[in-house]
């Protein structure tokens, strides 16, 4: 993780140097996305694929990072500065962008978790008040408008967004998802994790 | 109330069950004494935890919460991939009818199939007095150029194709009464899923008619249009009082 870390910091560091100006600059801003975000925009961890991303997600969380919201560790040392500079127009086009790309899964999760994250998913746990996440991420994690897309992330960006919600970071983003994650012990944020990495 | 009852019946059917390995064990040890005694020993236990279950406020707040993140933080609805209804001030009669339509098979849907089964009469009970009680503005996003051709419906209904006005079961203010559900502040895509799939979804169980079939020939001569213009009309609906919250 610190590799990575440090990988994605050095990439960062070269997109300042590139700073993109005038008509240029779309195709120059997709080019600094996928520094870190990887070829495709599918992903390289830690930072999560764009592909086939909702764009209304997109466009919203490049909005909270601009409004510094969006908190996480990682948000901070490098996409508060990443969105800066983005206005408008290039949000709407970098989400459109990004939401046409092919997705592709990351599949690396447990497989033997697998089965327990999709019961998770699927059906909740109703005993232990834990909802079922289909609802609104939809049944193949697709999501829908700013509901995010699951299916196929990596599942090192899934379980540490599932944990922070519980780690007091996006407080301003608001119900459910502090209160759904909080229900999650670490065993079955785990199994999520790896379930949703598999889905095409 | 016959059918609360053999609910509480099921729920100590599957507890039963649940205590035979238990018993296997005592009767591997030699203990066949105490198998009788040990079976009845984990069926009054588990009674007596559903018991507390039951009455334990913690255990109502975790779900009334657990409702809370599906159905809203004021149970306002909320749409996700699928759309999820607005609870506040649902009549408890209806909510508590429409729980058991779920585990009776005559409402079709996996999630809250599951859902209810978790729940027992008592926690039913607390549940729909609680949600009763919420009286949060709709959460809009109804097309408003279709609220007026709604509002006639809903109101005058259509003599000319024999649709009844929904006012006439749903009360004028559309806050239901009894099994016949509010329908103010409900969610418009809902309401259009809930009326385009009306056989699909309700009334499922030939053996347990109920009052799905009331709607059923409303739902069938409704056309698109109408559905949405309906929809529309009720979803902007405020009501200016919470519904009372006991069961009839």
């Amino acid at each position: 993780m610190r590799g990575n870390g440090l990988k994605a910091a050095v990439l960062i560091a070269c997109c300042w140097i590139f700073h993109p100006a005038g008509s240029d600059a779309e195709v120059l801003a997709v080019r600094n996305c996928n520094w870190c975000h990887g070829g495709s925009a599918s992903g390289y961890p830690p930072a999560p694929a764009l592909a086939a991303q909702r764009p209304q997600y997109v466009a919203k969380q490049l909005a909270n990072f601009r409004a510094h919201t969006r908190d996480n560790p990682f948000s901070r040392q490098y996409m508060w500065g990443a969105a800066r500079n983005l206005d408008a127009d290039s949000v709407r086009n970098l989400a459109l962008y990004f939401a046409n790309l092919p997705p592709r899964a990351a599949s690396d999760g447990v497989p033997s978790l697998v089965g327990l994250g999709q019961t998770i998913y699927q059906e909740g746990m109703p005993e232990a008040n834990v909802v079922a996440c289909v609802v609104c991420h939809g049944p193949n994690g697709e999501g829908i408008r700013d509901i995010p897309r699951l299916g196929g992330l990596d599942s090192t960006y899934l379980r540490r967004r599932l944990e922070q919600w519980n780690q007091g970071y996006h407080a301003a983003a608001g119900p459910p998802m502090i209160s759904i994650a909080s229900k999650l012990s670490d065993d079955q944020i785990e199994a999520l994790a790896s379930y949703l990495s598999f889905i095409k | 109330m016959r059918s609360l009852y053999s609910l509480q019946t099921d729920r100590t059917t599957r507890r039963a069950r649940f205590a035979f390995p238990a018993g296997r064990v005592l009767k591997k040890a030699g203990l066949q004494v105490g198998l009788t005694a040990g079976i009845l020993a984990f069926v009054l236990a588990g009674a007596v935890s559903a018991q507390h279950r039951i009455t334990g406020s913690g255990d109502l707040q975790a779900k009334i919460s657990y409702c809370k993140d599906c159905h809203g933080v004021s149970a306002q609805g909320f749409n996700g991939y699928y759309p999820i209804p607005r609870l506040a001030g649902q009549q408890p009669e209806y909510i508590e009818n429409q729980l058991r339509a779920f585990t009776e098979h005559r409402r079709t849907n996996n999630i809250m199939f599951n859902v209810a089964h978790s729940l027992s009469p008592a926690m039913i009970n607390a549940l729909t007095a609680h949600f009763a009680s919420l009286n949060p503005p709709p959460i809009g996003g109804a097309p408003r150029q279709l609220v007026a051709t709604g509002r006639k419906i809903f109101e005058d209904g259509m003599p000319e194709v024999n649709i009844a006005a929904c006012a006439a079961c749903h009360g004028p203010e559309a806050t239901g009464s009894g099994q016949i559900p509010r329908l103010a502040g409900q969610l418009y895509p809902y309401m259009i899923k809930t009326l385009s799939n009306w056989d699909k979804e309700r009334g499922r169980n030939p053996t347990v008619p109920d009052a799905a079939a009331i709607m059923s020939p409303v739902a069938h001569s409704l056309n698109k249009s109408q559905i949405e213009a309906v929809a529309a009309f009720v979803s902007t609906l405020r009501s200016s009082r919470a519904t009372p919250n006991t069961v009839q």
